[in-house]
């Protein structure tokens, strides 16, 4: 199993055989995700109201897979980043460069849709809680990554750096997890990812359920669309390199 | 290595090295507080430590830029790179060289800000407490965004972008140990206790990511 895998990962090395497959699978994954949305959306506005929160309930079913978005994407660009560190994958920088921007808007998006959410329900746009507040850090490294990405124009050197800068920021990834157990927040702790099973209504969690998928295959649509692009613009820039200097001589 | 530690602290000390510098804008953070928030002297004991924290924080990051600029500039940090002493300890020796050079003048200058402020001599000890065991950590934190940053041609402002969010617990800690000294019912010993773990942590995570960026950047 592991070996096939390995196997797999050796063979998309080459990124002409990635854009291969990704172009071949691009249209199902379009669909999919299209498919898991309407079917998603359909369950939310099917989903009863709450007793207490009403019509406001809805907002958790974008709140809560944007927030865990933006925690896997970010372990998706840490797994990446090791990919650069330890086995050199000429991708994995391709992956961890194209998930950043994706990674900050589905943060941008948990924390929009809390804001509107919160102000109903706790009587403000924001409290600096831990959740919140380490959440509110994440953006921050997203938009740091971003910039550092920009700042170099040299993509093997950034790659690497930026796999350093990546795997040091990954500690806040457990801190936000567990930001609602080990402080007293005003952010409600984890109510379907626990051990003891989902404390949520299944009227409730289906519907999240299928929209944690339908944003889950957002994401991998969005990224291998955003790596596509990566790998056509460096080939772009290359062959500018190479145009100018057979221009010159 | 010790010779490598003077070295840092004489080159920090010397006219330039960004010792001073960092205690005079320490300074001037502090003291343009009173001028946004009112002289209103019980509001400023009350936010006061915090605002030396923050002011310490700013400090430090100031003159991280300089942590391996010099070095890479008259190609002694090629020399460091290539020699049989692990980066690692030569990375560490350099952060504490420089927070020798710079964090330690913030510790001593902080009563004085203090006093300015209306802390209480309590508080004035327990931030001075906390500013000792906290700033290591920023200057480990920092060394690992001045080693990223030590191939760009503007590197400043992206060091204090990457390493503003990573410092953050150490903020946290360090003024919640503050107030568990001063107010009754928080307490002293555990954040205090977390903000030494933390500089633990960073202190071997924060050489080990930096010397991997400059091995990065060097080739």
């Amino acid at each position: 199993m592991i070996a096939s895998i390995a196997a797999f990962l050796t063979g998309l090395a080459n990124p002409t055989r990635f854009l291969t497959v990704a172009g071949r699978l691009m249209p199902w994954m379009i669909g999919v995700t299209a498919l898991l949305f309407a079917v998603g959306l359909y369950l939310s506005f099917q989903a009863p109201e709450d007793y207490q929160q009403g019509m406001t309930v809805r907002i958790m079913f974008i709140h809560v897979p944007s927030a865990w978005l933006a925690m896997m994407c970010y372990t998706v660009m840490a797994i990446a980043a090791i990919g650069t560190l330890v086995w050199r994958h000429p991708l994995a920088d391709v992956a961890a460069k194209a998930a950043a921007p994706i990674g900050a808007a589905f943060t941008f998006l948990a924390l929009l849709t809390g804001s509107l959410w919160g102000k109903p329900m706790w009587g403000t746009w924001w409290v600096w809680d831990a959740r919140l507040t380490s959440v509110f850090v994440l953006f921050l490294m997203y938009l740091g990554l971003i910039a550092l990405n920009r700042a170099m124009d040299d993509p093997a050197r950034s790659a690497r750096v930026s796999a350093i800068i990546i795997l040091v920021g990954y500690i806040n990834i457990p801190i936000i997890k567990f930001s609602v157990e080990w402080w007293n927040t005003l952010h409600q702790p984890a109510s379907v990812m626990r051990l003891d099973g989902p404390t949520i209504h299944p009227s409730l969690l289906y519907p999240l359920l299928v929209m944690a998928l339908a944003f889950s295959m957002l994401f991998f649509t969005l990224h291998f669309a955003a790596m596509r692009n990566e790998i056509w613009r460096r080939r772009v820039a290359s062959m500018r390199r190479q145009a100018a200097r057979s221009a010159r001589g | 290595m010790w010779a490598l530690f003077v070295r840092d602290l004489r080159l920090s000390m010397r006219a330039g090295g960004g010792a001073l510098i960092g205690v005079l804008f320490f300074l001037a953070v502090v003291a343009v507080i009173p001028f946004g928030v009112g002289p209103d002297l019980k509001l400023l004991s009350l936010i006061g430590p915090a605002i030396l924290w923050i002011g310490a924080l700013l400090a430090a990051l100031l003159g991280l830029d300089r942590l391996f600029q010099h070095d890479r500039e008259d190609g002694s940090l090629d020399i460091m790179l290539m020699q049989e002493t692990p980066m690692f300890l030569t990375v560490l020796v350099k952060c504490l060289a420089h927070w020798a050079g710079t964090g330690l003048p913030l510790i001593i200058a902080s009563p004085v800000l203090g006093l300015l402020m209306n802390i209480k001599g309590v508080a004035m000890l327990a931030v001075a407490a906390t500013l000792l065991v906290g700033t290591p950590a920023i200057t480990f934190i920092g060394a690992v965004g001045a080693a990223v940053s030590v191939a760009l041609p503007r590197g400043g402002v992206l060091v204090s972008v990457l390493v503003l969010p990573l410092a953050v617990p150490v903020l946290i800690f360090g003024v919640s140990a503050v107030y568990g000294a001063v107010e009754d019912p928080a307490p002293f010993t555990p954040p205090f206790l977390i903000l030494c773990a933390i500089t633990l942590f960073f202190s071997v995570l924060g050489p080990l990511a930096a010397s991997a960026a400059l091995r990065a950047s060097a080739d």
